[in-house]
């Protein structure tokens, strides 16, 4: 039998993502384009509430969506049939997430000239993509009614890494036992500085607010 | 699934490596994974048996885990306590102002290889 020799590495595999994630972080910084990272579980209502807002924010701001999916690409045709906006797909490749490559390979492809905010539709899950920065200037999440008000402690690292928690399908909340002013309590448990939005996407109720914290929000990162 | 992508990484990471130190075969290669990483040791070790075979490098190799067990700290009473066993509320004191420490890893130790290459 052969001698084994040791090679010491000690590198974290997320290593080189944090490095493509600051690098991309800082082109965007310096093309003005803001990328918002969107997350949540399948079928939260990311494309319904993507179309909602865009409509409301599409007059003030130039607009652009990337929606990653591990096949599909209905929710990139939904996005542009009903917004008309510049709307791509990612394929994922099977993954469960997506990283900083892979996002900037989605950048690559779009037409930038005069887009102030692009937004990421990540893969539906929310445990992965939690733990890999796409280089997005902030990120998102939406937690429907349906799964219930205990995600925060479920999900710790979702609820920690999202500036923003979009609580969705408010519509139906009497026939859950969801409460809202417990999810907020548990998300500031995780992250004190998370701000969090009711709404109904299938309505519209509570998408003013939602669309102004985006506007809001692409404006102070311009001017920092 | 999760594994697999971490999996990519790895591999891609350890190819590095190898070219840095001028190693044309790798036997094994040592992790260390923490006890609250998301990471299922052996989904781990099931998908590098099929992505690692197909890379001349790595073919036959070993994926070793050592396992980090989680550590949380206690703001309120300076203390430290078993994650997994007591979750975020500290067990001495009750607060909740607590972070992790360690258990968190997925990092590459070391590899190892066959001293003829
Ligand atoms: N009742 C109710 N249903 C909603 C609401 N928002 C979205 N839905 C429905 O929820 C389902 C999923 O919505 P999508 O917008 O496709 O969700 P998604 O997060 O983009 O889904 P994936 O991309 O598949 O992960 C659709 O049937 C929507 O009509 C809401 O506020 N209330
Ligand atoms: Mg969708
Ligand atoms: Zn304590």
């Amino acid at each position: 039998m052969d001698n084994i020799k040791v090679i010491e590495i000690k590198k974290s595999v997320f290593e080189d993502n944090e490095i493509d994630a600051e690098n991309l972080r800082k082109e965007l910084k310096a093309k003005g384009v803001y990328l918002l990272n969107l997350m949540s579980s399948p079928g939260a209502g990311k494309t319904t509430t993507l179309i909602r807002t865009i409509n409301l924010i599409k007059d003030k701001l130039r607009v652009a969506v990337m929606e990653a999916d591990i096949d599909s690409d209905v929710d990139a045709v939904k996005i542009k049939e009903a917004t008309g906006i510049q709307s791509i797909q990612l394929h994922t490749g099977g993954m469960c997430h997506l990283d900083a490559e892979m996002t900037r390979q989605g950048i690559d492809n779009l037409d930038l000239a005069g887009v102030d905010l692009v937004i990421l539709e990540n893969v539906g899950n929310l445990v992965c993509p939690a733990e890999f920065d796409t280089g997005a200037a902030r990120n998102a999440m939406i937690l429907s009614v349906p799964e219930g008000d205990d995600k925060p402690l479920k999900y710790p690292l979702m609820f920690s890494v999202c500036d923003l928690v979009v609580i969705n399908k408010i519509d139906v909340q009497p026939y859950f036992d969801f409460d809202i002013e417990k999810c907020k309590s548990y998300i500031k448990m995780r992250n004190p500085n998370a701000e969090v939005i009711p709404i109904c996407a299938k309505t519209g109720q509570g998408v003013e607010a939602l669309a102004e914290w985006l506007i809001r929000q692409v404006k102070l990162w311009k001017n920092q | 699934m999760h594994e697999l992508g971490i999996v990519f990484y790895i591999i891609r990471d350890v190819k590095q490596a190898a070219a840095e130190h001028g190693v044309s075969k790798v036997s094994g290669v040592v992790m260390d994974i923490g006890e609250v990483s998301t990471i299922v040791p052996e989904y781990l070790t099931d998908c590098w048996r099929w992505a690692a075979d197909k890379e001349e490098l790595l073919k036959g190799s070993e994926l070793k885990i050592n396992i980090i067990p989680a550590v949380t700290y206690c703001d309120e009473c300076k203390s430290e306590y078993e994650t997994v066993r007591h979750g975020r509320k500290c067990p001495r004191c009750g607060s909740e102002r607590t972070w992790l420490l360690r258990g968190n890893e997925v990092e590459i130790k070391s590899i190892e290889v066959p001293e003829t290459y």
